[in-house]
């Protein structure tokens, strides 16, 4: 008979699995996750891959870890350091104890820890004998032998039963987490469906690890985390590449307009290239160009002759893309451009998110090149930022760009699943067939766009081109006052796309004595700090920016309301440096962090409490 | 065959349905109006709606061409012509797609698009202007300038290989290729007629005279005086005789070909090769394509046309079969597959 057990409620709990490549923990930790949110769990998670392919096995290099952070409110980020950390093997271990709490829940496979493991990943001793994790409650279990006995009826091969340790230690968790089975039961039953004794394997390690837990007296408390608050609707988990795809179909099925992608796979981008790939039934055409350039003219024809055109990259991918994006500036073709960022210069850290590459987005390109550039801020709110530079560049009639990052990218949380009918309407501005007014740079009187002339349409027979163009006609001419006029209607028309963006919010009081400014990727992070800050008593607010060129039009009146303001990115200054030269009227302090990892809310607070403090 | 997908006018078209009302800004003598003179031949033609022709372009003399006729038209950036042009095609394979480009355009700034539009085999017809030389830029020389030659950036003679076009078309596994001559607008009229019915890409070079900065580059083999000596115009079916008594032919001896004169050494007009341009295997062509004087004649018409699946059309296909069978028939559908709950 087991003990009766503590429990212990928690607002929320960061949960990490982390082993071998080998050791499946990206799958446990999805599993884990979607258990979680069907209890009514808000959550987000980071997957943490090892960057080669295939690194030697048990070894710090191969190390593959899934993050997780859940609870019974609203979570805004994935989590800095764990409450839980799941270790498989000694390498992971020493990987990944930099970001366990003091005093966070350690469970170790115990058998993986023999001379060889603990040697391989780089330690002296074992640090389960030698004193090193007495600061930490570590619950040690031979999960790999427990599971091998637990499979002893089981008619599977001993390497097929290793592998279902992960569901051992799974269940483990479960128990701990006062869990139900049933949804990752059934989720192994339809995986596994044409082997039965896999299912059986799998399954029958899940619920031993459970009833391990049960009776091992190391395990004295569970932990509760009750369901979060939430909106009413249908949910699903998301990544933001998997979000950013979803949000393109959606724009290209509302619009009307066949969905073309050209790129080249890089990382962090690739997802969206394959994961479109994966819906012809769509109507989606992807072509997977030979290098970036062929990506962005392939997008570029596609759009001149009517698909709503993607590309899709990451930094480097975009320095490639500077002079096709000013061809689609100057030939006022829409065309999204998504540029999943990550750690530059040059290769950089492909694996690593920064915020890297906002001046490129703005200003790197030949000539005047204004495009209008929006940043998504969450895993699931790429989808509607994806939409949304869909719905701008063919209504506008002009390329966008729109920037995540690897952390969002491979990032998931909750999302809120909407009818595609409930979006808003998109309305390109397509010339109609021997229209007798058609004229390449005829354009709109309110938002300047020109007019979409799809080849084929009879009647509107039309160059256009690289070279620059008379107004109205389209001819090519090197005019010194058409030039003028055709640089500042570009600007106009783009400028002019702040009448259509939702003003900037604020996060907190719309006045007060800090305000903390971020942009993209780190509104998790930052909403984190400052929302603990508000409860403590400050007063500090937010306003995390989604659209950058144009700004929102109330941005002024936004800054003006606050004594200080303090701009927060993950790059050296990048956005802080464009908001001194647009609205240089108010002085700006920056906190900046470039070392591939996020903001940490400790970080932060102790940043925001000297900038309050100070006189 | 032309392409049943493309819609065909409904009434006859002429020369002047394709008239552009822009100045044309070559040089007198440019090779370019003979090359504009045969499109406006051959696209009334070959009888597609006129609104269902698109003319690429990337950068350079050659480039300027979508502003001469009157088609919807596309004036891209250096060497981008044919990544620019697979998107037209891939997304409205309704569309006749043409594309204008230079020697340096398609095989210096360009050759990695040109080799891979090839290589897929996009359903595209590529004017190629070989006139060796950069000519928007003013007399640079290009992948094709003799080695040797004397430029404006080669005082002292390149020192490079020039790449033989056909070499490199047939090498990326070109299903189409033909060579003309700019003096030759009948010819160069029948041969891009043959280009439109071909599925796939399909390359003409054209050899075009730069009057300005590298005139004559092709005298030894299109001048009045030489042509009928320096020239084999193959024509498919027909035995492979040149010469100004047509007493010269090509055979095939071990595995080279061999200029030879019929009636010397036991030469009979049957041992003369018969040309195949529909042969798949491209090994025959590869030879003609790189034959040159003195010992050989230069050889023009179609070379190689040979029957492979079509990149765009495929594409089509699995999106039909995908619509078929699939279970996501919406973006709603997408949207709620896979794990999803209630709150
Ligand atoms: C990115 C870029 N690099 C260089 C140039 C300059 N440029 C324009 S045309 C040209 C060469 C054109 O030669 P070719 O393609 O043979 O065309 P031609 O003018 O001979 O018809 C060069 C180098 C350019 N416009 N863009
Ligand atoms: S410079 Fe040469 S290629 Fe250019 S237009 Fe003049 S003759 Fe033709
Ligand atoms: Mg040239």
């Amino acid at each position: 008979m087991a003990k009766q057990k503590n429990i212990l409620e928690l607002e929320d709990v960061v949960v990490k699995f982390v082993g071998d490549s080998g050791d499946g923990m990206q799958l446990t930790g999805t599993l884990f996750s979607d258990t979680a949110a069907l209890a009514g769990n808000d959550l987000a998670t980071f997957p943490d891959f090892p960057a080669e392919i295939r690194a030697p096995q048990n070894t710090v290099a191969g190390v593959s870890g899934f993050q997780v952070h859940l609870g019974q409110r609203k979570i805004f980020t994935s989590g800095d350091m764990c409450d839980v950390l799941v270790a498989m093997n000694p390498a992971s271990l020493k990987a990944n104890l930099k970001w366990a709490k003091p005093g966070a829940t350690i469970i170790v496979d115990e058998s993986a820890f023999d001379e060889k493991g603990i040697e391989k990943a780089g330690y002296k001793t074992s640090p389960l004998e030698d004193g090193s994790l007495n600061s930490y409650h570590l619950i040690k279990a031979p999960i790999s032998v427990l599971t091998k006995e637990s499979l002893s009826n089981v008619e599977i091969d001993k390497k097929m039963a290793e592998k279902t340790k992960n569901m051992f230690v799974l269940g483990m968790m479960y128990f701990l987490f006062q869990r139900n089975l049933d949804s990752t039961l059934d989720f192994i039953l339809k995986k596994f469906s044409n082997k039965p004794e896999v299912v059986k394997a799998n399954q029958v390690a899940l619920k031993a690890g459970y009833n391990f837990a049960e009776t091992v007296e190391a395990i004295a408390s569970t932990i509760k985390v009750g369901p979060a608050p939430m909106e009413k609707g249908r949910y699903r988990n998301i990544t933001g590449n998997i979000a950013t795809s979803w949000g393109l179909l959606a724009a290209s099925e509302r619009s009307g307009r066949p969905l073309f992608l050209g790129s080249y796979p890089i990382t962090p981008a690739t997802e969206i290239l394959m994961e479109l790939a994966k819906h012809k039934s769509l109507g989606v055409k992807v072509f997977q160009a030979e290098d970036e350039i062929a990506g962005i003219c392939s997008a570029i024809g596609a759009s001149f002759a009517g698909s709503m055109a993607v590309t899709t990259t990451s930094g480097p991918g975009l320095s490639l893309k500077s002079e096709a994006m000013g061809l689609a500036v100057i030939t006022e073709l829409p065309l999204v451009i998504v540029n999943v960022q990550r750690a530059g210069p040059s290769t950089g850290m492909p694996t690593k998110s920064e915020q890297s590459d906002l001046l490129q987005a703005l200003f790197g390109r030949n000539g005047e090149a204004p495009m209008i550039v929006i940043a998504a801020s969450s895993p699931a709110n790429c989808f509607h930022y994806a939409y949304m530079a869909a719905k701008l560049s063919m209504e506008h009639m002009t390329p966008v760009l729109l920037l995540t990052d690897g952390q969002m990218g491979f990032g998931s949380e909750l999302f809120k699943i909407p009818k595609v009918a409930d979006m808003p309407e998109i309305n390109p501005p397509i010339a109609q067939p021997r229209d007798p007014d058609f004229k390449p740079y005829r354009r709109d009187s309110v938002t300047l766009a020109r007019k979409w002339a799809i080849p084929g349409t009879e009647g509107l027979r039309h160059r256009i081109g690289g070279l620059e163009k008379t107004n109205i006609d389209g001819n090519v001419s090197t005019d010194p006052l058409n030039h003028e006029l055709m640089v500042n209607i570009r600007e106009d028309k783009v400028m002019r796309v702040a009448n259509y963006i939702p003003e900037q919010e604020v996060f907190g009081d719309e006045s007060g004595d800090l305000l903390v400014v971020g942009w993209g990727g780190t509104e998790g992070m930052l909403k984190s700090a400052v929302s603990q800050m508000q409860n403590e008593g400050h007063k500090i607010s937010m306003a995390q920016f989604n659209y950058i060129m144009p700004l929102p039009k109330n941005t002024v009146d936004v800054f003006s309301k606050f004594k200080k303001i303090i701009v927060c990115e993950l790059n050296n200054g990048q956005f802080v440096k464009y908001l001194r030269m647009t609205l240089p009227e108010f002085k700006y302090r920056q906190h900046n962090k470039v070392q591939g990892l996020p903001f940490h809310v400790k970080e932060l607070s102790e940043v925001f409490t000297k900038i309050l403090e100070e006189k | 065959m032309l392409d049943k997908r493309i819609e065909k006018s409904p009434v006859p078209l002429t020369k002047e349905d394709f008239a552009s009302d822009q100045m044309v800004k070559w040089c007198p003598g440019c090779g370019g109006h003979a090359i504009l003179a045969a499109v406006e031949n051959v696209f009334p033609r070959i009888g597609y709606k006129k609104e269902n022709f698109t003319i690429v372009s990337g950068i350079g003399c050659s480039s300027r061409f979508p502003y001469y006729v009157h088609t919807y038209g596309f004036h891209g950036i250096h060497g981008r012509a044919t990544a620019i042009a697979s998107g037209v095609k891939i997304a409205n394979p309704d569309q006749s797609v043409w594309i204008a480009t230079g020697d340096g355009d398609s095989m210096a700034i360009g050759g990695n698009h040109f080799i891979h539009i090839i290589r897929r085999n996009i359903d595209v017809n590529i004017l190629l202007f070989n006139n060796q030389i950069y000519g928007l830029t003013k007399g640079q020389y290009s992948p094709t300038t003799p080695m040797g030659q004397v430029t404006k950036t080669s005082p002292q003679g390149t020192i490079e290989n020039p790449f033989i076009t056909a070499g490199l078309v047939l090498g990326a596994q070109g299903t189409f290729f033909a060579r003309v001559p700019d003096n030759n607008v009948k010819l160069m009229t029948e041969v891009l007629y043959e280009a439109a019915k071909h599925d796939g890409t399909s390359v003409v070079e054209i050899l075009e005279n730069c009057v300005i900065f590298n005139d004559k580059a092709f005298s030894s083999v299109t001048s009045r005086e030489k042509r009928v000596e320096n020239q084999l115009i193959l024509r498919h079916g027909e035995p492979m005789i040149y010469g100004k008594d047509n007493d010269m032919g090509i055979i095939l001896k071990g595995t080279s070909l061999y200029a030879v004169k019929i009636g010397v050494g036991g030469i009979t007009e049957k041992d003369i090769l018969i040309h195949d341009q529909f042969n798949p295997d491209p090994g025959i062509h590869r030879m003609l394509g790189r034959m040159m004087g003195p010992d050989y004649p230069v050889v023009m018409g179609v070379i190689r046309s040979a029957k492979a699946p079509t990149y765009d059309d495929m594409v089509e296909e699995q999106i039909v079969n995908a619509k078929k069978s699939a279970k996501i028939q919406c973006v709603d559908d997408l949207l709620n597959s896979g794990d999803t709950w209630e709150i």
